[in-house]
């Protein structure tokens, strides 16, 4: 990867001298659910928007950002959309290629990219959009500054274009659809540092990596900024989504991939691979000594080393592995200003980009300005829209913000209002349109009324039917008479997809391509309506009575899978009420924050007596976490789990219920001071056996750890103790010893040390545990002998104590001694200095 | 009696053994030849703040305190001595003194603090935007004797001093989050709510929390007697302000601040206004708007309240003498590149020699040093960068740099001090060698001996 990077900065000096042309990928697949039913039929980048489809806006501003070639990658429909472009104008376009590339079975973004790359087309920086982008910023600043850093900085791969917006839990909500979105930027370089975007991820707090504050002194975290979803790559962006072949979604997985530095693990697999080779080259010439010195026997005892040595090693390679950053790749952010740029990614966006299209936020992207094949029409007053030949009755009354397509009849005492309503359409008399998107060949009979719906081509709403805010008619659907059609449903030709695809796709709804188990989507339209025909005859009867006398097609039924929550992402604006419950759960959120605020120890202080009353769920959750912790360590226990699995596991519960290590060092000490008690409850309690097991165990000690003497020494000397503590502290002793390296692994610092103590005060006043009251200071030596505390941490506990209560104190005065002994230890040392 | 002031002195220190002593608590530390609580008082009696309450940590030092400010101020401030027990904390060591607090706001400033940041400011700022709580931030100081190649720095390897992570809003008149002591390590964790309500937070950690606070009092004492566990201000009270801030259950007890809760309601919507006026400020703060809720939802009352700051010009010295590092850098400072702080008139060379102080042939004293009234010091002696407190004998060919003396040491010939500081009363016997020490009051270092990096104390307490 080295070399490829070197061969690619080449690349780009030549890029300087040879000026490769701008070049651009369009992704023509969403890998999204959003759109569908639609989508089942029409590719999501040729619906209209505002009477012309959506790729055109994106061609339209890719070419006159000066972009010279475009790759129009293209999944589902794929037919459908090459069709379109070979028959539109924009191939053969002087100075602006535009090529597609097909593909059958990418499932994602990162599938596409990854083709991209094998196809070698990509020669230099590139700008990556999906084919639902409508915008009309200027790429030159943008550009600029991605090469001037990239100049300065191999590592500068992408810059993101993002757009100031409201500050608000619901701006994002109710203008595109999307869900709120929380960066941190570095103010001065514009380096992005965090990018979260799934709300859920990590609730009420946004956690930054503490280590961002080292390289510069400020960060600034926003939740007023619009992601554009606009990017310019360099070529690396390509080899990296080959290089992490897991990597599928843009954002979720490379963008933050990127920042996290999650690329660790290709080079832990190399670093293994390397290690691996070499072990096996020392322990060949090492196995060849043991076979002419040793027996056979000592030979099979060498392996079991050599394999306990190989896991350790290969667990710390993999510890290497986790504490490098080698990749280092960085992005970067452009904001703009006053141009627009935003991404049709669901109902609500194609209703608010259709809005902002009409009232020519857009400029020159507006119906009045042919930019491309869109027909002429004349803008009027109040943002009213007509195409020359139109049949408008006297009586229809055109209100706002309304486009009217050409070839459109709309008929008496109609009212029409902030609609869109595109070609060829019939319009009875007294039907009411108040924000449609009524697109081509649509007949209307007379009085129907229409509110906030979707109307794709070819559909016959017959009369008297009404259409409830939030409806989505797909292709060539008859909505019979009088009939209402429920707020938020969709109506299609085809059934909707059944469960077994449905319930994992569409909550993973963006990792799923649009192409579903239909089998009519990967064949050619004329066959489609084939299918579609004689799949309508045999369900004709039946689609009829689901939408009404005389009317064909599906309601798709709207609880399934999830998706509840239509009106997320509708067209129909949000209700107050529904805003009024946002407004409830960010608020409840806020009171869910506060309480997670409080899990940050409010001081420093180290006592359980510092954290507040307040916080009972947290302390519920801390109590889960050992549970867990502890049941993980059963487990282990019974069935020989290795060590850094454990760690592993142990890590995934902490992340998962977000604590410290110092939590993480606490429960597994709780857990092996259980064990350990109950194994001792457990056995029979002889002298003998306990011997046996003691022997056995210390052959297993120390194969392991290799460190013999001491160990023996001091558990024979404990054996001779009383019997029925000796056996426990024992266990103890033998529990610690096994497990060493794990605890070992949670007590990086004297803090988490001081917890393990303060942990076992706990469990010797606990009743079920209280045994370990009367050895309190025989196990805190015992932790000391075997490394597990530092005399630091102790004598450091000893003095917290010190102000303590009477009652909190009476472990300490157990350990007088000790401490004393260590006190004069550390004293005769220093004195020896 | 607007502003209350509350100075909070401390006791003996921990951190600072053995510069402090049974006879020198932390507050009379000697700064550049007098005590570092001087400096605060002064900067008060410069601000026309003539009332104050010096808080201190145990009957003894209370008692040392308070008969020098008796001595040192006695026609200029009306001081008031109170002692609170130990290890109380800061917050306890309020909370002690509780029913003592009477001004509508209450000021507090640490008496370790050395600066010229005028309290007035901070007061302005507290109330023009009518908060819960004002924190004055400054820079973080430049730890380590940076300049002139001293090897000192080496040993202590700090990293770059971080002592807060703050988090304001756009206008740098906020305070949206603050990290402090142990947190200050860990990940940096900033709550959604606040950042949905502001939109833009940034984050630093270039600024320090100088532990000033204009507090509102019945606020103040709220909380204290709700929150029994808290401790410390910066690390319990401040942040748990700061995180409660947009959902403020502080005036929503109503029996127990009903002053303020009946005042607020009945003058909210004035007050905003003139807050507004106040501040210059077209716009209301995120904490009003957040308060009303959003346009066109149900208005759903909203409890509010602001943290603020103050952000100290970067030009204007600020530090706590809050470890020893600090104590000599402080010192550093004060003779040399915040001298004016110091109070002394400087000689042509940049430094002060007292009259009263008596100096060998061919004995330099170099630029950015002090010498205390009464020294005597031998032949051959070059002093630099260094203070040298009041009576000391110090023997000929005696090397002193970066180094702090305090009052009443003796120095034999040919010892050689470098980095270190020496309390009062120690004897520094023949060719001593000292470098990067601390030397507790009282101390006997014997002839020839030679230490680095030591600190070395009478055995008295162990």
């Amino acid at each position: 990867m080295v070399a490829k990077k070197g061969n690619r900065g080449g690349d780009d000096a030549e890029e300087e001298l040879t000026c490769v042309p701008l070049q651009a990928i369009i992704l023509a697949d969403s890998f999204a659910t959003r759109f569908r039913p639609i989508t089942l039929e029409r590719p999501k980048v040729l619906l209209p928007l505002v009477n012309a489809p959506m790729i055109d806006y994106t061609l339209a501003w890719l070419e006159s950002a000066g972009v010279e070639e475009v790759f129009v990658f293209c999944c589902a429909h794929s037919k459908q959309v090459t069709d379109y472009l070979e028959s539109s104008k924009w191939f053969g376009q002087p100075n602006f290629s535009v090529t597609t590339i097909e593909s059958y079975n990418s499932t994602s973004a990162g599938d596409a990219l990854r083709l991209i790359y094998e196809r070698h087309v990509i020669r230099g920086n590139f700008i990556l959009v999906s084919g639902d982008t409508v915008s009309n910023m200027s790429l030159a600043q943008a550009l600029k500054e991605h090469k001037d850093r990239r100049r300065k900085d191999s590592n500068a791969v992408m810059t993101m274009v993002i757009k100031q917006s409201k500050p608000s839990a619901i701006t994002h909500q109710s203008r595109l659809g999307t869900e709120e979105l929380f960066m941190a930027i570095d103010p001065d370089t514009n380096q992005l540092l965090y990018y979260e975007d799934k709300a859920d991820t990590l609730r009420g707090t946004v956690s930054l990596d503490n280590a961002l504050l080292v390289d510069s002194s400020a960060i600034s975290l926003h939740n007023d900024k619009q992601d554009c979803y606009i990017d310019i790559c360099c070529p690396e962006v390509l080899s990296l989504f080959t290089d992490n072949f897991d990597y599928q979604h843009l954002r979720r997985h490379f963008v933050k991939g990127l920042l996290v530095d999650d690329a660790w693990c290709v080079l832990g697999f190399k670093v293994l691979g390397v290690m691996w080779c070499y072990l096996m080259l020392v322990f060949k010439g090492a196995v060849q000594l043991f076979s002419l010195v040793l027996d056979l026997l000592l030979l099979l005892i060498g392996m079991v080393v050599v394999v306990v040595v190989l896991g350790k090693v290969v667990t710390m390679s993999f510890l290497v592995s986790l504490d490098i950053k080698i990749m280092g790749y960085k992005i970067f952010t452009h904001e703009i200003h006053s141009s627009y740029a935003a991404r049709v990614d669901n109902y609500r966006s194609y209703d608010t980009i259709s809005k902002d299209i009409i009232q020519r936020w857009t400029y020159p992207l507006v119906p009045d300005v042919q930019f491309f094949r869109n027909c002429v029409t004349k803008l009027e007053r109040q943002g009213t829209y007509r195409a020359s030949d139109i049949g408008l009755s006297r009586s229809a009354r055109i209100g706002p913000f309304t486009v009217i397509g050409n070839g459109t009849t709309v008929g008496n005492y109609t009212e029409v209002s902030n609609s869109v309503i595109g070609e060829g359409c019939i319009i009875g008399s007294n039907v009411s349109i108040d924000g449609c998107y009524i697109w081509d060949k649509v007949t209307i009979e007379d009085g129907c009324k229409l509110k906030h719906a979707i109307v794709c081509d070819g559909v016959i709403v017959k009369s008297g039917a009404v259409l409830e805010a939030g409806a989505v008619l797909s292709f060539k659907v008859v909505i019979g008479q009088q009939f209402v059609v429920p707020a938020y449903s969709k109506v299609s030709l085809l059934q909707q997809p059944l469960k077994q695809d449905s319930d994992e796709e569409l909550e993973y709804a963006d990792n799923s391509s649009g192409t579903i188990e239909i089998p009519s989507i990967t064949t050619t339209p004329e066959k489609l309506e084939e299918e579609l025909r004689t799949e309508l005859s045999d369900s004709q009867t039946q689609a009829a009575f689901e939408v009404g006398n005389g009317g064909t097609g599906f309601i798709w039924s709207v609880s399934e899978g999830g998706h509840e929550e239509e009106w997320r992402h509708s067209v129909a604006p949000i209700t107050a009420d529904r805003l009024a419950e946002i407004i409830n759960n960010a608020i409840d959120e806020l009171e869910i924050s506060n309480e997670d605020g409080n899990i940050l120890p409010p001081s420093g202080e180290l006592g359980p007596d510092s954290i507040d009353d307040s916080d009972d769920d947290v302390r519920d959750d801390t109590v889960h976490f050992e549970k867990e912790v502890e049941a993980t360590f059963l487990r282990a226990v019974h069935e020989n789990v290795k060590e850094d699995h454990v760690i592993l596991e142990v890590n995934s519960l902490r992340l998962s219920y977000n604590l410290t290590t110092t939590d993480c060092a606490g429960a597994l000490f709780y857990a092996m001071m259980k064990l350990a008690l109950d194994t001792a409850h457990s056995s029979p309690g002889k002298l003998s056996l306990s011997l046996v097991n003691l022997s056995l165990h210390f052959t297993f000690v120390s194969w392991e750890t290799f460190a013999l003497t001491p160990e023996i020494v001091f558990e024979t000397k404990l054996l001779l103790q009383s019997e029925h503590k000796g056996e426990l502290v024992k266990h103890v002793s033998s529990m610690i010893t096994k497990w060493n390296k794990v605890l070992k692994y949670y007590l990086p610092s004297i803090d988490e040390e001081i917890e393990v103590i303060l942990k076992f005060e706990e469990m010797c006043s606990e009743k079920s545990t209280k045994e370990y009251s009367t050895l309190f200071e025989q196990i805190l030596h015992l932790l000391y002998d075997k490394d597990i505390l530092q005399e630091d941490a102790i004598l450091k506990w000893a003095s917290e104590k010190e102000g303590a209560d009477e009652s909190d104190k009476c472990y300490v005065k157990q350990a007088e001694k000790f401490i004393q002994w260590l006190n004069e230890a550390s004293e005769e040392e220093s004195e020896e200095d | 009696m607007d502003f209350q002031v509350i100075v909070l002195a401390g006791g003996f220190s921990k951190t600072l053994v053995p510069l402090v002593s049974k006879d020198v608590p932390k507050a009379l530390l000697p700064v550049a030849n007098r005590p570092v609580l001087s400096y605060v008082l002064e900067l008060l009696e410069q601000n026309d703040l003539k009332n104050a309450i010096v808080v201190v940590e145990g009957e003894t030092a209370a008692l040392l305190i308070s008969s020098w400010i008796s001595s040192t101020f006695i026609d200029r401030l009306n001081v008031e001595v109170t002692a609170v027990p130990e290890d109380v904390g800061t917050a306890g060591a309020l909370r002690a003194i509780d029913h003592r607090l009477t001004a509508k706001d209450i000021l507090v400033v640490s008496g370790d603090l050395v600066s010229e940041i005028p309290p007035g400011a901070v007061a302005a700022a507290h109330r023009r935007h009518d908060a819960v709580v004002t924190a004055m931030l400054c820079s973080v100081p430049v730890s380590g004797p940076s300049d002139s190649g001293s090897s000192g720095a080496k040993d202590k390897a700090k990293k770059t001093g971080r002592y807060n992570i703050v988090g304001l809003d756009p206008t740098k008149q906020f305070l949206l989050h603050i990290a402090a002591g142990a947190e200050v390590d860990k990940d940096i964790r900033v709550q959604k709510s606040i950042l949905r309500a502001v939109g833009q937070m940034e984050i630093r950690a270039d600024l320090m929390d100088a532990h000033m606070y204009a507090f509102n009092r019945s606020v103040l004492q709220d909380v204290l007697n709700q929150k029994e566990t808290f401790q410390s201000l910066r690390r319990d009270l401040l942040p748990y302000l700061v995180r409660s801030q947009l959902r403020s259950e502080l005036l929503s007890n109503g029996a127990q601040s009903e002053e303020y809760g009946n005042g607020k309601d009945a003058l909210q919507n004035s007050k905003i206004l003139l807050s507004q006026l106040l501040a210059n400020a077209s716009t209301p703060s995120f904490h009003e708007i957040y308060a009303l809720g959003l346009a066109g939802s149900a208005p759903i009352s909203r409890k509010t309240h602001k943290c603020c700051v103050y952000i100290a010009n970067k030009s204007k010295y600020c530090a706590r003498l809050n470890s020893i590092q600090a104590f000599s850098d402080i010192n550093r400072d004060v003779v040399g590149d915040a001298n004016h702080l110091s109070g002394y008139t400087f000689s042509a060379h940049n430094n002060i020699i007292h009259s009263a102080a008596v100096l060998g042939s061919k004995t330099t004293v170099g630029p950015q040093c002090m010498v205390g009234e009464g020294s005597q010091m031998g032949d051959k002696c070059s002093v630099k960068k260094s203070v040298i407190g009041r009576h000391c004998r110090i023997g000929s060919n005696v090397k002193i740099v970066n180094s702090v003396v305090m009052n009443h040491v003796t120095i034999g010939d040919g010892c050689s001090i470098q980095g270190s500081i020496i309390c009062s009363n120690v004897q520094l016997q023949e060719r001593a060698v000292l470098r990067d020490c601390q030397v507790g009051a009282g101390f006997v270092v014997t002839a020839g001996s030679e230490y680095k990096g030591e600190s070395l104390a009478k055995k008295e307490k162990q």
